[in-house]
């Protein structure tokens, strides 16, 4: 049924995936496509294994079997990807990044990486994969394929890493086993990479991104330049470096498929953030900026975001760390995410959440000093309640979850009736 | 007040950036910060392909790495090398292997297809590739206590008669899912499955690396008490979720 409705769409599917930012990168390219405008079948409610899709496609479907859209947007993660390329047939793949998640959840990193090679290589000439380039695992598994592949990356002089993140894999040359090296470092292994040993390096990049102006935990603007062209100049309603990359992924995208630089610039200027990955909310007098952490890679990220404007922590900070399911049941990765940062810095830390103990742990081994450690209780709400007596009246806090602690915050939040001041701006 | 120069103990990290998967790196973190409280100066060196093993280190990591890794390792860590970790250890060094490196201290490795990846039989133990993966917070009761700690593994380890096990499984599957036991001790080498990762909630354990590192170099060891609050709550809060979740 799926390939049925799909073959009927008359602009065809867009296929996203990648560790991180799918949400965020999906979001943004059904925004662009619904300014020119196509209506967007896309499964939005973060339901992206294939029964999701399907619903997607049946909510909008007539009766009669037409698909109810010109277009397809469809997140796909790790493990859907490969069934659901072959039920689609899609007309754009893109590969955003591959960093360590949860391993108990998916499996390891090499074997992912092999089943999307395996996939690759069977498409033809009528799906453009659209890939990361400063990422040289996917570049490695989208090397001569049929499919046209068109490749986008950074070339930024001031948001760079010092050293791979204890979070990255060391990332080795596919052709010789050589460790390779980078001009520039951005996120996690991303950048502009090259082989010392044998000359490989990152391929031609189509579309550029530069010049990334960061505003703290509010938006971002880049540019973006297209082959040799001159450069776009967007702003983006999301904030940090990870988001750039996502900006950049939605406009290769949008552009692939013909849509003006315009219609980006403008889907993009008032795209905000989708629930829970961060928001800002008025509660009891208190500003509080919640931001999900579900993995190394994205914890970093957001510790980075945090702390950019002052080299250090400057306002106190809830993490709530949960062990269910959908958070991962090994906590063992918050030993990969690089606290050491929040060492510096005046703001206090305060945790919570079923893993909470494991989490202040974590901070004194970071060198955190004690007394700006605090364990509140493990269960929520009481935590928010105790962090929230902890924040004087009028003052501004972080928040950062991980997956099922957004998810009962976000309850309760909503429940008590707090105000959600992004929404409102 | 003494004025002698402070103590200090070399840790050595087998293959670091290759075999730190599942936030191992913890451990190294911990023996590290927890010497460091007491005031050794502690020097972490990783041992890479191709590097020997330098004969004055007195505490050794060894985590796990995913599968194409752990085959390069296992070639790697043959003959000389071989010999010279397995002298080491004879000569009183600490060590703790997880996972992938836990399997390579026994004799071998029997992967589902392939050849046998050799290790370095340390251990009296023999470890091949099983039906099903056992993945889950673990409770084991061990000569430090209880320990606890996340396994994720599919291969089984099987001990040879009167090899000492790290423990017994009180919550979960541990070696092999059908003995009871967990990890493998030889001297003052541990083996075993724990990620958590395993020395940071477990401080006994970890303080007993740094006391036989300090016998090492030293001869003795005095290793003064320190604040356990936050490592004592980790503890009980995993041992918690264990009894709850499995
Ligand atoms: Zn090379």
């Amino acid at each position: 049924m799926l390939t049925k409705l799909t073959a009927r769409l008359e602009q065809g599917a867009v296929i996203v995936a990648g560790t991180n930012g799918k949400t965020t990168t999906t979001r943004m390219i059904a925004d662009v496509f619904e300014l020119v405008p196509w209506r967007v079948v896309h499964n939005r409610s973060g339901s992206n294994l294939v029964r999701g899709v399907i619903a997607a496609f049946v909510q909008r479907a007539s009766l009669t079997g037409c698909p109810g859209g010109e277009i397809a947007v469809i997140e796909a993660d790790e493990a859907a990807l490969p069934e659901l390329v072959r039920r689609v047939r899609p007309r754009i793949i893109l590969l955003n990044n591959l960093f360590r998640d949860q391993l108990d959840r998916y499996g390891e990193l090499d074997t992912i990486g092999k089943t999307w090679r395996g996939v690759l290589k069977d498409l033809d000439a009528g799906t453009t994969v659209i890939v990361n380039g400063d990422d040289p695992a996917l570049v490695a598994i989208s090397d001569s394929l049929a499919a046209k592949r068109v490749c986008f990356g950074l070339d930024e002089t001031t948001h760079r890493l010092d050293v791979l993140p204890h979070a990255a894999d060391a990332a080795v040359c596919r052709v010789c086993g050589a460790d390779l090296a980078y001009h520039a470092l951005y996120v996690s292994h991303l950048g502009d990479w090259y082989c010392p040993n044998c000359g490989r390096k990152r391929p031609e990049l189509t579309y550029t991104g530069s010049n990334i102006q960061l505003y703290g935990v509010e938006s971002l603007a880049l540019d973006i330049s297209e082959g040799e062209g001159h450069s776009h100049h967007l702003t983006v309603g999301v904030p940090g470096l990870y988001n750039a990359y996502n900006a950049l992924a939605a406009a290769s995208v949008a552009r692939e498929v013909g849509v003006p630089w315009e219609l980006i610039g403008q889907a993009f200027d008032a795209f905000r953030s989708a629930f829970g990955r961060i928001e800002r909310v008025q509660y009891k007098g208190r500003d509080l900026t919640l931001a999900l952490v579900k993995n190394p890679t994205g914890f970093n990220e957001v510790l980075r975001m945090l702390t950019a404007e002052t080299g250090g922590l400057a306002l106190p900070t809830m993490i709530a760390i949960n062990d269910l399911d959908a958070d991962g049941r090994d906590v063992s990765w918050l030993w990969d995410v690089d606290f050491e940062l929040l060492a510096r810095g005046k703001g206090d830390l305060y945790t919570t959440g079923l893993r909470g103990p494991d989490m202040a742990n974590r901070l004194k081994y970071a060198g955190v000093a004690l007394d700006r450690i605090h364990s509140l209780p493990n269960e929520l709400p009481a935590g928010l309640d105790a962090f929230v007596e902890a924040v004087p009246e009028g003052y501004a806090a972080y928040i950062l979850p991980s997956y099922t602690a957004m998810l009962a915050l976000r309850k309760t939040l909503a429940d008590r009736g707090a105000v959600d001041a992004f929404w409102e701006q | 007040m003494t004025t002698e120069s402070p103590r200090c103990l070399v840790v050595g990290w087998l293959y670091g950036t290759k075999m730190n998967i599942y936030g191992d790196r913890g451990n190294v973190l911990a023996i590290a910060q927890r010497a460091r409280w007491r005031d050794i100066d502690v020097e972490i060196r990783e041992i890479g392909f191709g590097e020997s093993i330098p004969d004055d280190v007195d505490i050794f990591f060894w985590g796990g790495g995913q599968d194409q890794e752990q085959v390069a390792v296992s070639h790697d860590m043959q003959g000389e090398k071989a010999e010279q970790l397995r002298t080491s250890i004879e000569n009183g060094a600490a060590m703790l292997a997880v996972c992938g490196g836990y399997q390579l201290l026994g004799h071998e490795y029997r992967p589902h297809n392939g050849e046998p990846l050799r290790g370095i039989g340390l251990f009296d133990a023999t470890s091949m590739a099983g039906p099903e993966r056992f993945i889950g917070n673990v409770v084991v009761n061990s000569r430090w206590g209880i320990l606890v700690g996340f396994e994720n593994h599919s291969g089984l380890t099987w001990l040879g008669e009167g090899v000492e096990p790290l423990g017994k499984i009180q919550v979960g599957c541990g070696n092999n899912g059908q003995d009871g036991t967990e990890g493998a001790i030889y001297r003052n080498a541990i083996g075993c499955y724990l990620h958590g990762a395993l020395l940071p909630k477990n401080p006994a354990l970890t303080d007993w690396l740094v006391e036989m590192g300090l016998r090492h170099r030293y001869g003795s060891a005095d290793l003064p008490a320190i604040d356990d609050d936050l490592e004592r709550r980790a503890h009980e809060t995993a041992m918690q979720r264990a009894f709850t979740t499995r």
